[in-house]
């Protein structure tokens, strides 16, 4: 697969459920249609709900990367303004 | 005239400590009441009982301190909205359900519809000892299947679309059992560690994998005097008619082999675990 580039980042490492997909959730409001957002989170719980709050948005789920640090970038697509 | 309380008892209602006074039980299928059944559930505690229910902790409501005067009164106004008194005694008991997935994300199964369907197929059916049915709709359990006499979990059997998949990864790491590995973008599953909680089609983006929607049922569970976990015959029932027939099997099993007030595990222990587990087999394989 080809490289996935993100036009923004947002670190959710620092807050725990539900604060983590708020967090997420209210970065993904900034994008416009169509662009990336590189979601960083931490193992365990964000990385096992997060994806899934996610697609019940309704936004596109494009790759889980494993930073090899106990931390995760997930990279989602939005779909809809 | 004497007071049949057996009976009364039958209909619902259970005599209190205080002299010819009653709980009134009430038949509530799955936790749901309507509105219009609330309102009329309201107006008789307030008119008869003493203005206040009681919810039991198997999802039913009774309104207590029903006079035995007053009981034939009290049947037919609730009636009026479609309520119903509920089971006491040796039978079939309140069939608990949780939300299920009608309304909860996490649901694996339509818990309400199955919770009606055992209703009224078993509802208050004469049995040696009292019998109860919950349904839960996922893993989560939040109905705590395995106390209950025969509990049903939802659960979803997976096979993985390579065709779809985008080798995104988050099922791997959805799924709580390890049960899922990703190598060169090729998803595989080891079955023996599958607990059928669905995590990762639910998380998944492109729902690359291919669903069964099936039962996982317990025999046997207790949480009274004594505790008992529910024991899992089957792993997984995908048929529907198949679980009724499963149903229909334990039921008669107690109903044939039960001593009076012996609860299902007793029976189970008493005439054999293989031999429940024989016929439960016999019924599952035909």
């Amino acid at each position: 697969m080809s490289e996935i580039r993100p036009n923004y980042i947002v670190d959710i490492t620092d807050v725990v459920c539900p604060t983590t997909f708020v967090k997420a959730k209210v970065a993904l409001e900034e994008l416009e249609e169509g662009e990336i957002l590189s979601i960083k989170m931490n193992d365990g719980e964000p990385v096992q709900n997060v994806s899934r709050s996610i697609k019940e948005e309704g936004h596109e789920i494009l790759k889980l990367i494993d930073n090899n640090d106990g931390t995760y970038n997930l990279l989602v697509r939005k779909v809809g303004d | 005239m004497a007071v049949d309380y057996g009976t009364l008892k039958k209909g619902g209602f259970m005599r209190q400590k205080q002299k010819n006074n009653f709980s009134l039980r009430l038949r509530v299928v799955g936790g749901n009441l309507t509105a219009k059944q609330l309102a009329k559930i309201a107006e008789v505690s307030d008119k008869y009982g003493e203005g206040y229910v009681h919810l039991t902790s198997r999802q039913s409501v009774e309104i207590p301190f029903i006079k035995l005067d007053d009981i034939d009164e009290v049947k037919n106004a609730l009636e009026e909205s479609d309520v119903q008194p509920g089971a006491c005694g040796p039978r079939v008991r309140t069939i608990t359900a949780c939300q299920g997935m009608a309304i909860c994300p996490s649901g694996c199964i339509d818990t309400y519809a199955l919770a009606k369907e055992l209703d009224e197929r078993y509802f208050a059916k004469e049995l040696p000892h009292k019998f109860k049915f919950g349904i839960t709709g996922c893993q989560n359990n939040c109905l705590k299947a395995e106390e209950n006499d025969l509990g049903i979990k939802g659960g979803i059997k997976v096979s993985w679309i390579e065709e779809k998949c985008i080798g995104c990864g988050v099922c791997v790491k959805a799924c709580r059992n390890g049960a899922i590995t990703m190598n060169d973008n090729k998803i595989s599953i080891d079955e023996t560690m599958c607990n059928f909680c669905g995590r990762c089609i639910k998380s998944c983006p492109t729902d690359s994998y291919d669903t069964i929607r099936g039962y996982i049922v317990s025999f046997g569970g207790l949480f009274g005097n004594s505790i008992n976990k529910g024991e899992t015959i089957i792993p997984f029932i995908e048929d529907h008619d198949k679980l009724l027939k499963i149903c229909d099997t334990a039921i008669t099993f107690f109903e044939q082999n039960a001593n009076a007030g012996e609860r299902f595990k007793f029976t189970i222990d008493r005439v054999g675990k293989d031999k429940f587990k024989g016929k439960i087999l016999e019924v599952y394989n035909e």
